[in-house]
């Protein structure tokens, strides 16, 4: 998601949203460098986070299918970051009461990254729905394409069954309740129409993507692979 | 005049540490009220510049103009006798 959003940097519709977009990028690389460094020594075959960003194809990749959606235009960037700014705020308040130590620390980090996050797309939603026509067309388009990538978000596997088990990980079903809601009233408030469609994409947790990421990781991986092991 | 079309003008004022003054770091344009505040958080506090924002309408701003110095600022510089400068500070007074 923070690849996806650094696109804008330079194109963003005024300065101030340019450099809000980035801001909002940067913390999520952040964030994925604290998650994948600890994967890396969880893994426990010495990779760092930047082997595991740089050097996996697209099928070891687990990322949801919903942040390796393309930008479109401000609307859809906006509606596609406010719904996973939901998922995230809710993911990050229930990982914080993990057994883990390092991903309970973590969560509680980032609770406060996203807590801005999620006011800064609220806020957009609001204006953009309860705006002009044009500007509801465009989100409202946006809300009822991305809809079904949002099923995705809260698919569990084995692993996942496992470690919530054990107290590490989260229920994604709960969350899935707490986002539902979230969503709806806001999209209410913002005149916006929450999509019926039931049909949703799915396998991110099998390595299963869409076609968008196979590009998306041929830019960001291009300079490690070409130049291995290269320094700044 | 020109007309500005990027939107409303904003000045902002962020305070560094609680309890000491605010202080205009610049400017920028925002739609409303609460994104003017947020923008100025995402443009003017990237590298820990303080921990309160303030945003004021540029319009709202009634600022002296360069014709004023003359009566309004110099006619302050010979009345030494508003300066605390005659009173000796004992010796032991730390805080004063």
């Amino acid at each position: 998601m923070g690849q996806r959003l650094s696109e804008w940097c330079g194109h963003g519709p005024v300065l101030e949203e340019d450099i809000a977009l980035t801001n909002i990028a940067l913390d999520l690389v952040g964030q994925a460098t604290a998650i994948l460094n600890y994967a890396g020594k969880v893994e426990g075959k010495g990779h760092t986070e930047d082997d595991l960003a740089f050097l996996r194809p697209e099928r070891e990749f687990r990322n949801v299918l919903l942040a390796e959606q393309p930008n479109g235009d401000y609307a859809f960037t906006i509606a596609r970051q406010f719904l996973f700014d939901v998922y995230q705020y809710y993911y990050y308040q229930s990982l914080q009461k993990s057994k883990d130590e390092t991903l309970s620390a973590l969560s509680e980090k980032s609770l406060k990254e996203v807590t801005y996050h999620l006011r800064h797309t609220s806020q957009w939603m609001l204006r953009l729905g309860d705006g002009t026509p044009e500007s509801h067309e465009r989100v409202q388009r946006a809300i009822n394409e991305l809809w079904m990538f949002t099923g995705d978000l809260f698919d569990m596997d084995e692993v996942d069954a496992l470690l919530l088990k054990e107290g590490v990980s989260i229920d994604l079903k709960e969350v899935k309740g707490k986002w539902e809601n979230h969503v709806a009233e806001l999209l209410e408030k913002a005149t916006l129409q929450l999509p019926v469609q039931t049909f949703m994409q799915a396998g991110s947790r099998a390595g299963k993507h869409t076609e968008h990421l196979g590009f998306l990781l041929a830019e960001m991986q291009y300079l490690q692979r070409t130049y291995p092991d290269v320094k700044w | 005049m020109e007309k500005d079309t990027q939107g409303t003008l904003w000045e902002v004022f962020v305070q560094a540490n609680p309890g000491i003054p605010h202080k205009h770091v610049g400017s920028l344009h925002a739609s409303d009220e609460e994104m003017a505040l947020q923008n100025a958080r995402d443009v003017y506090t990237r590298r820990k510049e303080g921990i309160s924002i303030w945003v004021v309408e540029a319009k709202n701003i009634k600022a002296s103009s360069p014709e004023d110095i003359g009566s309004f600022f110099e006619p302050a510089n010979d009345k030494v006798y508003r300066h605390p400068t005659f009173y000796k500070v004992p010796d032991g007074v730390k805080h004063l």
